[in-house]
C-alpha cells in the first residue's frame, strides 16, 4: 500500500501513511514518479527531498517506498557516461525527453543489453571474500574493468563463467558457510552515503602528476591527497580543474560538475573525446567519467551528486587503480544542502548553513586517500574540491571547513587573472602540506637538486615581493643593483615558468623531465646574471639577453626537443660571463 | 479542471504578500491563483506551500484591499504559462504578459510553462560564433559569442543603457546576414529608460522584430519575479521552434533580487547574505542558463543581463553570484566615465568565457588572441605605473616604464574610447591595437607572435614608431 502526499513546499515533500518508512529509503514520489530520498521521520510522517522539480504536485497524490538507499549501479559501462546527479545517463535521458530534461524519466544507469567478453581469473574452489577479483573485462581502451565480489557475499567459488555477458546474467555462483549459494553478476550496488570499507589507509608519498608547472613544482598534491581550490568567478577555478581532469597521471578521473555552467559540461563533452591520454595516445574520455548536475537542475539532486561521484571513484580504487575526483563547485554542494536545511526548518549556523556542514565536508574528503583495499592492492583516490567563495573571501563558511580538513590550498588570485596571469595560483598564499612526504619521490625520480631549486625559486619570489613594497616607497632606479638582479630572476619565474597557457598545444602540458630541465635553466641564468652583477655589470645589461629570450620560449618547445635546446640556451646562458663591465 | 470553479472564501491570515487560505485540499505546488477583491479588483497569485488543508499563496499584486470575510480565492488548476508565437514581435507586454500596448491579448500559439527545464548538456552545442557589436572593448578583448550569457555590470548613473542599445544595434554575425531579434525584459525600470529604448528600438527599425516585457518601477515589484521568465519563454519559442537568434537584454536585475528578496522576507525565510535568500544562487541560474544553443535546432538564445552593483561593489551578492553563473561580465567604470570615456568599459575587470571559442584564423583574424594578450598585459603594467607615480613621479621610472604609461593612457583615448554610432568592424578593432603596439619597443610587445608582426606590426626596420 502506498503512502500519500500531505504537504508541498519546494524539493521538499511531506508524505503520510508510508508504511515500512526507513531513514534514507528511496521513495517515489506523486503521479510521476519523481525520485525522492526520506531524510526524516516524524510521527507517522515521512520527510522527502525530492531530487526532480515538483511544480504542479499536489497533496493526495501517492508515494511508494522503494525500499532501498540511494545507491548506485556498479559495473563495466560507467567509464564514458555523463550522468546526472542520481547516475542517470544524460544521453538516456535525452532519447527520451528531448533537448530538455523532463523529469520521472527512468532510466537505467548502465546498458543492460550490452554483452562484456569476462574472462575469470579466480578458480572454482576457492576461498572468496568481499572485494577479491573474479575476473576481468577490457572495459575501454584505457581500462581493464576488475569484477569484484560484492558486500555480503563470502565463501567457496562453485562456478565461475568466462564468456559473453550483460551485466545481469549470473556468471557463477559462491557457497555461503551456511551452505546456501549466492549468485555473481558483473555488477552490484551500493548505497552513496556510506563510504566502502578498505582495509588500511597508507601514508601519501607519490605526487599526482599534473603537467601544470606551479602545481607540480610548487604546491603539489599527493596521490590519495586532498586538495581545494577556492577562488573568485572569473579566477580559472574551472579552467585549472579541467587541466587537472585531461592530464593528472591517474588511471581514472571523475568530473563532477555541480551546479556549475551547462555550456562548461557541454564544452568537456566535445573536447574529451578528442583529447588524447599523453602516456597511451588514447581518447581521454576513455578513462573519464561524467557528473554534470548543472546550476538550473534540481537542487537535491546537486546535494547527491558529489557522493555519486565518490562512490564511484571508490569502486574504481577498489579494483587497484589510482583514480582523480574533481568537484566543480562544492560551494554549490554546500549551498544545495543550506537550502534543504532551509525548507526543513532547521537551526540554522554560521550564514545560513546548516550546523552539520563541517562534518559534512570532513565526511566526504576523508572518503579519499591511498590505500590497500580489500583484495590487497593498491588504490588511491585524490579529491580536489573547487570553493566559490562569496566575493572572493575565503573567511565564509564553506572555504574555511574546506580548510581545516584539505592539506593543499592553491589560491586562486583575481588580480592575477585580471592581469591575464593564468594559472592564477598566488605563490605567496598558496600552500601544499605534501612538500616533505614527496620529497623523496622528487629526488630519486626527477633529480637530486629538485628540493634545492624548489626553495631556491620559491625564497626568489618571497624576495620580489619584500623588494616590491621597498619600490612603492623609493621608486626602482633607487634599488641596489643585486635586487634589481632579483627582480628580474623573479620576473623570469612568474613569467616564464609559473605562466602556463591551458590552449596552447605543446604548453597545456608539461612532463616532470622538461619542469625540470626549464627550471634548471632558470637557476643557471640566476648564477650567472649574479656572477655578472658581481662583476659590476649593471642589470640594465642583462635585461634583453639571448639567454632570456631562449627560456621565454623553452615553454612552448616540444617534449623531445627539449635536450637539444636546454643544451643551446645553457651555451647562451653561459655566454652571460662574456658581458663586459659597463661604465655607470 | 473542475477546482477551477471553486471560490475559497477561507483566508484567515494575510501579509503584505501572503495569503493562508484554508480547506484547500489539492492545490499544485506552483499553481496559479486569482485573487478577488470585493471590490471587483484581481490579483494573480501563486501557491508556494501547498498542505491537505491550507495553501499558502504569494500574491504578485498589493495585497491592498485584501480582507477575511469576502476575499475569494480561485485556484486555476495550473502552472504558470504564456501563450507564445510569433504574434507576440512588435509588441508590449506587462509583467504579467498582458498587454500594455492597448493592442490584443495572444491567444494563438502553445501555452508553455514559464519555470523552463534545464537543457540537457547532451544536447547543448558549444557556442562558438563570433558576434561582432562594433564595440572594441567588447570584440577586441572580451569577445561575445552566438549564445552566450555576458552580463554589463554597472553602476547608478553609468551609461549601461546606452552600451546595451549600441549592442542591440550594431550586433551581427560576420558569416551571415541574419539579425537579430530582440527580447527586452524591462525589470522596475523608470518611463525614461522604457521611452530610452523604445526610441532606440524604433529609430533603428528593430522594433518589429522584438518583443517587450515591461515592469515599471511603480509597478507591482512581485511581478519581477515572473517577467524574466516571461521573456525568456518567448526567446526559448523564437529560438528553438521559429529557428531566430535571439538577442535577450535583461534590465536591471539588481531589481529583480530586490525583489527576490522581499518575498523571501514576507515568507520568513532563513536569510543568506545581506538578507538575500539563501537559494538566490540556484534561482538566477534558472534564467541565466536559459540561454544558450542546442544541437540541431537553427536558432540561439544570447542573453544580456544588466545590473548595476550596489555601491559600485563587484563583491555584493548580486553581481557576485550573477559572475559565478554567466559566462564572463562587462564592467564598467566610474573612473573612465568621470573623464568622459565611452563605452566606459573596465577591461581589466571584464572577462568573456567563451573568447577563445569565437575567435582565430577563420572566425575573426589569426592575430586577435596575441593582440589581445598583449593590451592586457601593456595595459595592466601600464595602470600599475599610474599608482606608483604618484609615489614616486614619473622622473623615478625607467623607459621602458615610461612607455607602458603612455600606452596605458593612449589604450583609453584610442581603443576603449569610441562613438555612440561608431560601429567599427573587427579588423578596424585588432588594427588599432597594433597602432598602439608601436609605442612599446618591439621586444616588450612579448604576447604577439613574430609571424604576426611581420604581418601586421606597425614598427619600422629600426623598431621605432611608424607613422
Amino acid at each position: 500500500m502506498s503512502g500519500r502526499i500531505q504537504r508541498v513546499s519546494g524539493p521538499v515533500v511531506v508524505a503520510v501513511d508510508l508504511e515500512n518508512a526507513q531513514m534514507y529509503d528511496v521513495v517515489k514520489v506523486g503521479n510521476e514518479g519523481l525520485v525522492g530520498e526520506i531524510i526524516r521521520l516524524d510521527s507517522g510522517k515521512a520527510i522527502i527531498q525530492v531530487y526532480e522539480d515538483t511544480t504542479g504536485i499536489r497533496p493526495g497524490e501517492p508515494v511508494e517506498n522503494t525500499g532501498s538507499q540511494l545507491s548506485v549501479v556498479l559495473g563495466p559501462g560507467l567509464i564514458g557516461s555523463i550522468y546526472d546527479g542520481i547516475q542517470r545517463p544524460l544521453d538516456k535521458i535525452k532519447a527520451i525527453s528531448g533537448d530538455f530534461i523532463a523529469r520521472g524519466v527512468n532510466v537505467e544507469p548502465v546498458d543492460t543489453k550490452k554483452k562484456w567478453d569476462f574472462i575469470p581469473t579466480a578458480k572454482k574452489g576457492a576461498k572468496v571474500k568481499p572485494g577479491d577479483i573474479l575476473g576481468e573485462i577490457q572495459e575501454t581502451s584505457l581500462i581493464k574493468h576488475k569484477v569484484l565480489v560484492p558486500f555480503g557475499i563470502s565463501g567457496t567459488l562453485d562456478r565461475l563463467d568466462g564468456g559473453e555477458f550483460t551485466i545481469e546474467d549470473v556468471i557463477g555462483y559462491v557457497k555461503g558457510d551456511d551452505g546456501k549459494k549466492k549468485e555473481l553478476k558483473l555488477s552490484q550496488k551500493w548505497p552513496v552515503r556510506i563510504p566502502r570499507p578498505v582495509k588500511a589507509k597508507l601514508p601519501p608519498e607519490i605526487p599526482l602528476i599534473t603537467g601544470q608547472r606551479v602545481v607540480d613544482t610548487l604546491f603539489p598534491v599527493a596521490k590519495g591527497g586532498t586538495a581545494a581550490v577556492p577562488g573568485p568567478f572569473g579566477s580559472g577555478k574551472t579552467v585549472i580543474q579541467h587541466q587537472l581532469a585531461k592530464w593528472s597521471d591517474t588511471e581514472i578521473v571523475v568530473y563532477v560538475g555541480c551546479g556549475e555552467r551547462g555550456n562548461e559540461m557541454t564544452d568537456i563533452l566535445t573536447e574529451f573525446p578528442q583529447l588524447k591520454d599523453p602516456k597511451t595516445g588514447k581518447p581521454l574520455m576513455d578513462r573519464t567519467i561524467l557528473i554534470a548536475n548543472t546550476s538550473n537542475m534540481p537542487v537535491a539532486a546537486r546535494e547527491a551528486s558529489i557522493y555519486t561521484g565518490i562512490t564511484l571513484a571508490e569502486y574504481y580504487r577498489d579494483m587497484g587503480y589510482n583514480v582523480a575526483l574533481m568537484a566543480d563547485s562544492t560551494s554549490r554542494w554546500a549551498e544545495a544542502l543550506r537550502e534543504i536545511s532551509g525548507r526543513l526548518e532547521e537551526m540554522p549556523g554560521e550564514e545560513g548553513y546548516p550546523a552539520y556542514l563541517g562534518r559534512k565536508v570532513a565526511e566526504f574528503y576523508e572518503r579519499a586517500g591511498r590505500v590497500t583495499v580489500l583484495n590487497d592492492e593498491t588504490g588511491s583516490i585524490t579529491a580536489i574540491g573547487a570553493v566559490s567563495p562569496p566575493g572572493g573571501d575565503t573567511s565564509e563558511p564553506v572555504s574555511q571547513n574546506t580548510l581545516r580538513v584539505t592539506r593543499v590550498f592553491w589560491a586562486l588570485d583575481a588580480s592575477l587573472a585580471n592581469r591575464r596571469h593564468f594559472p592564477s595560483i598566488n605563490w605567496l598564499n598558496s600552500y601544499s602540506l605534501y612538500i616533505d612526504e614527496l620529497k623523496n619521490w622528487y629526488i630519486q625520480k626527477v633529480n637530486k637538486e629538485w628540493t634545492e631549486m624548489y626553495q631556491k625559486s620559491m625564497s626568489v619570489l618571497q624576495k620580489e615581493a619584500e623588494i616590491n613594497e621597498i619600490v612603492q616607497l623609493v621608486g626602482y632606479d633607487a634599488l641596489p643593483e643585486e635586487e634589481k638582479m632579483t627582480l628580474d630572476i623573479a620576473k623570469v619565474i612568474r613569467e616564464d615558468y609559473l605562466q602556463q597557457n591551458a590552449y596552447d598545444e605543446v604548453d597545456t602540458f608539461t612532463s616532470m623531465r622538461k619542469q625540470y630541465l626549464m627550471m634548471k635553466s632558470i637557476m643557471n641564468l640566476y648564477e650567472k646574471e649574479k656572477a655578472a652583477v658581481g662583476r659590476g655589470v649593471l642589470v640594465e645589461q642583462l635585461l634583453k639577453t639571448d639567454a632570456k629570450q631562449k627560456i621565454a620560449r623553452m615553454k612552448y618547445v616540444k617534449e623531445d626537443q627539449m635536450d637539444s635546446y636546454f643544451k643551446d640556451t645553457s651555451k647562451a646562458i653561459n655566454d652571460l660571463d662574456m658581458i663586459v663591465v659597463q661604465a655607470k | 479542471m473542475s477546482m477551477s470553479d471553486v471560490y475559497y472564501k477561507t483566508v484567515n491570515q494575510t501579509t503584505s504578500v501572503l495569503l493562508f487560505v484554508q480547506g484547500v485540499k489539492d492545490a499544485a505546488y506552483g499553481e496559479m491563483a486569482s485573487v478577488n477583491l470585493d471590490d471587483g479588483r484581481q490579483i494573480i497569485g501563486q501557491v508556494l506551500d501547498s498542505r491537505d488543508g491550507m495553501a499558502i499563496v504569494q500574491s504578485f499584486g498589493e495585497t491592498r484591499g485584501v480582507d477575511l470575510e469576502n476575499t475569494k480565492v480561485r485556484f486555476t488548476g495550473e502552472t504558470a504559462r504564456l501563450a507564445v508565437s510569433t504574434d507576440m514581435l512588435g509588441r508590449v507586454f506587462d509583467g504579467m504578459g498582458r498587454p500594455r500596448d492597448g493592442g490584443t491579448p495572444i491567444h494563438s500559439g502553445d501555452r508553455i510553462d514559464i519555470t523552463g527545464s534545464a537543457i540537457n548538456p547532451y544536447s547543448r552545442e558549444e557556442p562558438s560564433e563570433f558576434i561582432q557589436t562594433g564595440i572594441s572593448t567588447i570584440d577586441g578583448m572580451n569577445t561575445l559569442v552566438r549564445g552566450q550569457k555576458l552580463p554589463i555590470f554597472s553602476g547608478s548613473g553609468l551609461p549601461h543603457n546606452r552600451v546595451a542599445a549600441q549592442i542591440a544595434r550594431q550586433a551581427k554575425i560576420l558569416t551571415s546576414s541574419e539579425g537579430f531579434s530582440v527580447v527586452f525584459a524591462g525589470i522596475g525600470i523608470n518611463s525614461e529608460e522604457v521611452n530610452f529604448f523604445r526610441k532606440e528600438f524604433e529609430e533603428t527599425g528593430a522594433l518589429d522584430r522584438s518583443v517587450l516585457f515591461l515592469n515599471l518601477s511603480s509597478e507591482p515589484s512581485m511581478e519581477r519575479i515572473i517577467l524574466p521568465r516571461l521573456a525568456l519563454t518567448t526567446a526559448e519559442h523564437l529560438a528553438y521552434e521559429e529557428n531566430m537568434h535571439v538577442l535577450v537584454i535583461m534590465t536591471d536585475m539588481t531589481n529583480y533580487c530586490e525583489a527576490l528578496r522581499e518575498i523571501s522576507a514576507a515568507r520568513e525565510e532563513v536569510p543568506g547574505r545581506r538578507g538575500y535568500p539563501g537559494y538566490m544562487y540556484t534561482d538566477l541560474s534558472t534564467i541565466y542558463e536559459r540561454a544558450g544553443k542546442i544541437h540541431n535546432r537553427k536558432g540561439s538564445i544570447t542573453q544580456i543581463p544588466i545590473l548595476t552593483m550596489p555601491g559600485d561593489d563587484i563583491t555584493h551578492p548580486i553581481p557576485d553570484l550573477t559572475g559565478y553563473i554567466t559566462e564572463g561580465q562587462v564592467v564598467l567604470s566610474r573612473e573612465l566615465h568621470r573623464r568622459g570615456i565611452y563605452p566606459n568599459v573596465d577591461v581589466l575587470l571584464s572577462l568573456s568565457r567563451l573568447m577563445d571559442k569565437g575567435i582565430g584564423p577563420g572566425r575573426t583574424r589569426e592575430d586577435h588572441k596575441g593582440v589581445s594578450n598583449q593590451l592586457f598585459s601593456s595595459y595592466a603594467t601600464g595602470k600599475e605605473l599610474r599608482s606608483l607615480i604618484e609615489i614616486v613621479g614619473e622622473e623615478a621610472l625607467s623607459a621602458s616604464d615610461k612607455r607602458q604609461l603612455h600606452f596605458a593612457d593612449s589604450f583609453e583615448a584610442k581603443f576603449v574610447n569610441q562613438d555612440y554610432y561608431e560601429d567599427r568592424d573587427i579588423a578596424e578593432t585588432l588594427d588599432i591595437g597594433w597602432e598602439l603596439f608601436s609605442m612599446l619597443d618591439k621586444t616588450e610587445a612579448k604576447r604577439v607572435k613574430d609571424e604576426h608582426i611581420a604581418k601586421y606590426g606597425k614598427w619600422d626596420a629600426n623598431g621605432t614608431i611608424q607613422h
